[in-house]
């Protein structure tokens, strides 16, 4: 069953440097119960997108289609998307610290959104609803641990705290917004293992927002990749590790220290991520792309669909058969450039290899 | 520990100790306790090398590279460059070492005075140690921001006009400027998005090569550590858990903590990923204040018994083990022994 489906999804900002295209036309399903990564660098538009999806993002202008459960959540009023916020929707962000109030104890402000949405419920079971939550979330004696104030917890305790906040209502759909990057790898592991074992029992869907590519090689199912406001390239998750078809999640997987590959040098992708007011023409990665053609220069490749796979897609001028990092592909890959590279391209492709990022690799081949 | 003779060694650490008061607040401030930020490390720093610092929030690396750059009194115990005792000199006479130990820090955005122009801030070392002149200041700044990856003509912008990735290289000029034998890098890359990080890894290692340097890398990303590396030392809690060349610490490691962060390290593999056998910790890094008795990780370490509580292990070469390999544990991992505690993987 489709539990949320986004169609077209635009979000741009007026600013007083000009107008900010955040999220340009993106679009995505998520099945009930499965978990979707969406990986991106800063500034490609991965936390504005989830925050429009809940109205959280004031001052937006906002495009496109986003049905949840049969309703679109961008034509809901704020009231109405008040009944889904935390009851069928719930967010998890990056920081515990500041997204839970100092003043007020922890049990209080679990069991103040369980009270929230529904009046009945006594300040006295709130209170028994909070000490249960933070038993699941694996909080030792949640009994005393209620009433102590965020600062006496530690950072992995707070970020349970918020994933029992999160789960008060049994909602249908989760978003994690980088829920484990502000804590050390061991708690950062207790953390995935704990939202894994969570999501085992209670079924819920999970939208994972990471930069890291290790986090999504864990828990997802399906991934999607953003560069500039738009999905570079989606598909299952052993398809997007293993059959790569964009140069950019290609890009970001061999930029990453591999002991495995015993390489001395990384390939970092050279340059800069683009400003979202003054963004380049055509492929908004090809200043970067070292696959650079003509083509890429002028217009900007829809996604499309690639591979064997029915949910793979990328948005690259690349033929389909330029798929994964063997020495195949790579040969259709150099031969098609080869072809495509007469005019515009030449120079852009001049500038990056004698960035200093690509110049440094290339000499000590 | 160490095996290599004392001319390739740039810096010896030995029994290093930073304790912290902590008061009570008001006027009369009684200490009263100490946070044990580190306590009696020993460890070297060849030329020409990298020594990876690896461990939590809480485990000591940055107040450790503190002291060996200077920048605060050690409590007790011995910093050794170049052969001399720079522990505890007096600003004059730490004078000529600063020129050689240099830092990087972790964040490009906050180390970076806003509203001096980039050619200035590079440019500051010279005038601290008034070893260029002002004429010869603008050609050597802009040789260094060459040398860097950045475009010399940006002299005069301002820090707010670069990307994340090349405000690290505008801190990695600024460490250059004085051509230091140490560069001290505290979590250089952790704030820069991965296919930036990967830029200034390489810068870092052209640099060495070029100029000899030596690193103390800390980083609490294990890949990136493994990546620069030629040592590695594991510290937990203020104390080293396991020190060695990065080959043994990471393959056939013997601490249970070692085993456990890597095991918690999230490999871009989803194959990797799903075969290997996680160890989760019970619980968090505990206070340094009033650190667990005998051994600091037995309250987490799936291999505990009652000795661990009681005596502290003494970081030594276990039965098998290269001798530059130290482990402190008393119950180290034999090879393919199984700690794994995870929830069983999908």
């Amino acid at each position: 069953m489709t539990l949320l489906e986004v169609e077209n999804l635009a979000v741009s900002f007026q600013t007083g440097d000009g107008v900010v295209r955040a999220v340009r036309g993106v679009s995505f399903a998520l099945e009930a119960g499965r978990t979707l990564g969406i990986v991106g660098e800063s500034g490609s538009g991965k936390t504005v997108l989830t925050q429009t999806l809940l109205g959280l993002t004031p001052g937006g202008n906002v495009s496109g289609k986003a049905m949840f459960d049969g309703a679109d959540l961008l034509q809901l009023s704020q009231s109405q998307l008040r009944h889904i916020r935390g009851a069928q929707i719930s967010v998890i962000f990056q920081d515990p610290l500041t997204s839970l109030h100092p003043l007020y104890r922890v049990g209080w402000q679990i069991a103040e959104v369980v009270r929230a949405h529904d009046r009945t419920i006594s300040k006295k079971q709130g209170s028994e609803r909070a000490v249960e939550l933070l038993g699941r979330v694996g909080i030792p004696r949640p009994e005393q641990r209620v009433n102590d104030y965020p600062h006496q917890f530690s950072g992995g305790m707070r970020q349970r705290a918020m994933i029992a906040m999160a789960l008060a209502l049994s909602p249908k759909l989760i978003i994690a917004d980088e829920p484990t990057t502000a804590l050390d790898a061991t708690v950062q592991a207790q953390i995935i293992d704990l939202l894994l074992k969570l999501q085992q029992e209670s079924g819920t869907a999970l939208i994972m927002i990471t930069h890291d590519l290790g986090v999504v090689a864990d828990i997802a199912d399906d991934v999607m990749v953003m560069y500039a406001g738009r999905a570079a390239e989606k598909g299952a998750k052993h398809d997007i590790f293993y059959q790569p078809h964009h140069p950019y999640t290609k890009g970001l997987l061999e930029s990453i220290p591999n002991s495995s590959a015993g390489l001395n040098r990384l390939r970092p992708i050279p340059g800069q991520p683009p400003s979202l007011i003054n963004l380049p023409s055509g492929c908004k990665f090809h200043p970067r792309c070292s696959y650079v053609m003509d083509r890429c220069v002028t217009e900007e490749p829809a996604l499309r669909h690639i591979g064997h796979d029915a949910v793979h897609s990328s948005a690259c001028w690349l033929p389909e058969a330029a798929i994964g990092t063997g020495a195949e592909a790579e040969e259709i890959r150099d031969q098609t450039v080869q072809e495509g590279r007469m005019g515009a391209a030449i120079e852009v492709a001049q500038a990056i290899a004698t960035s200093p990022d690509v110049a440094s690799t290339e000499a000590l081949k | 520990m160490t095996s290599t003779s004392e001319d390739d060694v740039l810096v010896r650490v030995e029994n290093l100790v930073k304790y912290f008061p902590v008061r009570t607040p008001g006027f009369v401030r009684r200490t009263v306790g100490q946070v044990q930020a580190v306590d009696g490390i020993s460890l070297t720093i060849p030329r020409g090398k990298t020594l990876g610092l690896v461990g939590e929030t809480g485990s000591g690396k940055s107040t450790l590279a503190r002291c060996v750059a200077g920048l605060i009194p050690a409590t007790s115990g011995r910093v050794t460059f170049d052969g001399e005792d720079i522990t505890n000199l007096s600003r004059r006479r730490m004078a000529p070492f600063r020129r050689q130990i240099q830092m990087i820090f972790q964040d490009p955005y906050g180390s970076l005075n806003p509203r001096r122009r980039v050619g200035a801030i590079i440019g500051d070392p010279f005038v601290v140690h008034k070893t260029a002149t002002r004429g010869e200041r603008k050609r050597k700044v802009q040789e260094l921001m060459e040398r860097v990856g950045l475009n010399p003509e940006h002299y005069n912008r301002f820090p707010t006009e670069f990307s994340g990735g090349q405000r690290q290289r505008i801190g990695v000029a600024r460490a250059l400027a004085l051509r230091p034998k140490l560069i001290i890098c505290d979590e250089p890359v952790s704030a820069l998005d991965v296919s930036i990080q990967a830029q200034v890894l390489n810068l870092l290692a052209d640099l060495q090569q070029d100029y000899g340097l030596s690193y103390l890398f800390i980083a609490h990303d294990l890949e990136v550590v493994r990546h620069v590396s030629d040592t590695v030392s594991v510290m937990y809690l203020g104390r080293i858990a396991e020190a060695g060349p990065k080959e043994p610490v990471y393959d056939t490691h013997r601490h249970p903590y070692t085993a456990a962060l890597l095991s918690a390290a999230p490999a871009a593999d989803p194959e990797a990923a799903a075969a290997r056998q996680r160890i989760i910790l019970v619980g968090d890094v505990p206070s340094p204040i009033d650190p667990p008795s005998g051994c600091r990780f037995h309250p987490r370490c799936p291999k505990a018994q009652e000795l661990c509580a009681q005596t502290e292990p003494q970081l030594e070469v276990k039965a098998g083990d290269a001798p530059t390999h130290v482990t402190a544990c008393h119950f180290p991992v034999e090879a393919g022994e199984n700690l794994a505690t995870a929830a069983s993987r999908r």
